[in-house]
């Protein structure tokens, strides 16, 4: 699959004498370093999200004196929003085994309910953010509440982008058919998609779950 | 190492490989595994059947555990030979995350520790920051 020709012309292309690392084959296609590349994206994008856990940890008891955790989570929304999330992520995987296949029809109904959870699970969580603000548990409100909507919000940001980039991808798919820089996109496209679902695991656990311990 | 190697020595994060029975049997275990360990999350944070101060630890435990089973079945992260930079990166990635949020909360909480006598006290000391 890997060859020398398919490296890309600026790249180095070492024909073999001293070992380089890259061994005489050159770099790797970039159907490889494209997606790796994105990968330590996302794995970046984690360092990121772990700061914003720190700060909620940190914060989680600075309450003054307003709402605490146990009075504000339901645990019953939580609960669909993973729901929809994860099967969102799952469907996602399937539109991945479809498009890899070249199947039109399938890739777009797969990415289609792909976005449609997504949306889901993005009302409720807008919806739940309406209904805090409502009582008075905005983000102004304390310091919890703070990093409360700055940790949460910036998942629901991620999955905003997700949606819009999956519409995209949808129209590019149609547009332009499975062409190699086409299917990269989707790949990396994916791999956001599933990323965002582990870091919703850490959210549910350490925010909902924990917060609404009895 | 020098020999013609006809397959590519590393696969991408996220691209299902193999057969679409396989690969999609890859994605149906992964999603069972993941309601799986998400239903005993909400059971062991809602029954009180658990000795209560650790059932906050059971929770993290679980959670790691999804994790690992989102990267292994729908991200593809596994220990071969052709998946050793990706799983570079995310140890690498784990090991800052972990810095991060360990240090953080320490330190933190060792400060409120030795400043605040009351919780009132470090409420009103983290507000003022």
């Amino acid at each position: 699959m890997t060859s020398v020709s398919e490296a890309p012309a600026v790249g180095l292309t070492h024909q073999g004498s001293e070992d380089t690392g890259l061994g005489n084959r050159g770099p790797q296609s970039k159907s490889i370093v494209v997606p790796y590349g994105f990968w330590l994206f996302v794995l970046s994008d984690m360092v990121l999200f772990s700061a914003l856990f720190a700060t909620y940890a940190s914060l989680v008891n600075a309450t003054d004196g307003g709402p605490v955790t146990s009075q504000l989570f339901d645990r019953t929304n939580v609960a669909i929003e993973t729901l929809a999330l994860l099967i969102s992520s799952f469907i996602c995987g399937l539109a991945m085994i479809a498009a890899k296949r070249k199947e039109m029809l399938w890739t777009q109904i797969f990415l289609f309910f792909t976005g449609l959870f997504g949306f889901v699970f993005l009302v409720i969580e807008i919806g739940e953010f309406v209904g805090m603000v409502r009582i008075g548990a905005g983000p102004q409100r304390s310091a919890f509440l703070s990093s409360f909507f700055t940790l949460v919000g910036c998942h629901g940001a991620h999955v905003t982008a997700g949606l819009l980039w999956i519409g995209t991808m949808m129209a590019q798919i149609w547009a332009k058919g499975f062409q190699p820089h086409i299917v990269r996109r989707l790949l990396c496209l994916s791999i956001f998609w599933h990323a965002l679902d582990i870091i919703w695991v850490a959210i549910l656990t350490i925010v909902y779950l924990i917060g609404t311990l009895p | 190492m020098t020999e013609p190697d006809p397959e590519p020595l590393n696969v991408a994060p996220g691209e299902p490989h193999d057969t679409i029975i396989s690969e999609t049997i890859a994605y149906v275990i992964g999603l069972a595994l993941a309601l799986l360990l998400t239903g005993v999350s909400f059971w062991v944070a809602s029954t009180s059947a658990l000795w209560g101060p650790g059932v906050a630890v059971g929770l993290i435990v679980l959670a790691i555990a999804q994790m690992g089973v989102h990267l292994v079945f729908f991200l593809h992260i596994t220990s071969g030979p052709d998946n050793t930079n990706n799983v570079l990166a995310l140890a690498f990635g784990v090991l800052i995350v972990f810095l991060v949020m360990i240090g953080t909360i320490w330190i933190m909480y060792h400060l409120a520790a030795n400043m605040g006598p009351t919780p009132e006290m470090t409420n009103m000391m983290l507000q003022r920051g």
